[in-house]
């Protein structure tokens, strides 16, 4: 059994992959994106699976294209990579599987974005479409935050942020939820919890263990389902509770961090994901 | 414990044992981040700045 992790970054969760790895017997090779160089048609590292690990979204997803096309099973897979990398597609992929989600509205002109504003009404959240660590998320809270904001937007950012991703603000408990998902099955579940309205841990929010009670198991599952054309994987599902509605999907991360929450959880996430590995190449072979 | 040079500030830095290739070391004194690039001998960069695609 040959192991592939793609980083360049080695970060914590890298490290303690790494280490479930071997607690298995398995001694993954590291396989850094930045060293790829692939002659299409005969790009052919010696794996059989390689997790997908890399810090960067868009290299991630090439490697992935990469490694597929040379036989390789890679976790996730581009597929579902892809899905989960641009939340225009994640939210469509929710809508289709009737997952509850915020309301959220896609606009293609400064235009278009602001009657979207004021169709959710305030406050609003604008964020981009392909994005992480809570940057550039927006909370609009009348019209003159609306146009100027729309128009920086349109002014200073790249092609990207001229798709508005415009979605209703949750009036959520100063906290939200990650759940994580290994196949289908919720392992565990994290509060992020946070004076601020974002509360990614990267952001400062401070984890505490969420019971993980068969409402949040079913639709974290129905979620993972959604974005995975009904494989699962190895998900990451952001979820907020709304007052009147119970819980809402946010988005579904792809190859999600998970530092803060071993300890915080009592599960063993990395040994979790290494079995997940292990078990996909004996099902493929 | 091992130590390391920070190329940024000239600051020593402990290495821990299990140290890998790619790594991220923080420097204490100057908060650099700073790459493991190899280990043998063990060499230290500035760690890429952080891009706009970065993260879960």
């Amino acid at each position: 059994m040959r192991v592939g992790i793609l980083c360049s970054r080695v970060r914590i969760e890298e490290k303690l992959l790494f280490a479930a790895f071997e607690r298995l017997n398995i001694t993954p090779w590291r396989l850094d994106e930045r060293a790829i160089a692939a002659r299409v048609g005969w790009y052919a590292p010696d794996v059989d699976i390689v997790l997908e690990r890399s810090v960067s979204t868009s290299a991630g997803l090439v490697a992935a294209q990469l490694l597929e096309a040379a036989g390789i099973h890679v976790i996730n897979n581009y597929a579902t990579a892809s899905v989960c990398a641009d939340k225009v597609r994640s939210t469509l992929a929710l809508d289709v599987a009737n997952v509850p989600q915020p309301v959220t509205e896609i606009a293609l002109s400064s235009e278009a974005a602001l009657e979207a504003v004021e169709r959710i009404g305030y406050p609003a959240v604008l964020k981009p479409a392909v994005g992480s660590w809570g940057r550039l998320l927006a909370r609009v809270n009348d019209r003159d935050a609306a146009e100027a904001l729309i128009e920086h937007k349109t002014v200073l950012g790249g092609v990207g942020h001229l798709v508005f991703y415009v979605q209703e603000y949750i009036e959520k408990p100063a906290r939200d939820i990650r759940a994580f998902v290994i196949g289908d099955e919720t392992i565990c579940a994290i509060y992020r919890t946070s004076s601020h309205w974002i509360t990614n841990t990267a952001r400062g929010g401070q984890a505490s263990n969420c019971p993980v009670t068969p409402e949040l198991a079913a639709i974290c599952r129905r979620a993972a389902l959604a974005v995975s054309g009904g494989m699962g994987g190895v998900l990451a599902v952001d979820l907020l509770e709304d007052p009147a509605r119970g819980l809402l999907v946010c988005e579904v991360n792809h190859t999600m961090e998970f530092r803060n929450s071993i300890d915080t959880t009592g599960v063993n996430i990395p040994e979790h994901i290494a079995r997940y590995a292990l078990a996909a190449v004996e099902v493929a072979a | 414990m091992e130590q390391a040079v920070c190329v940024e500030c000239g600051a020593e830095i402990d290495i821990p044992a299990d140290v890998m290739q790619g790594e991220i070391l923080v420097c204490a004194d100057c908060g650099a981040e700073l790459e493991v690039i190899e280990l043998e001998p063990l060499t230290l960069d500035l760690a890429p700045l952080e891009m706009e695609d970065w993260g879960e």
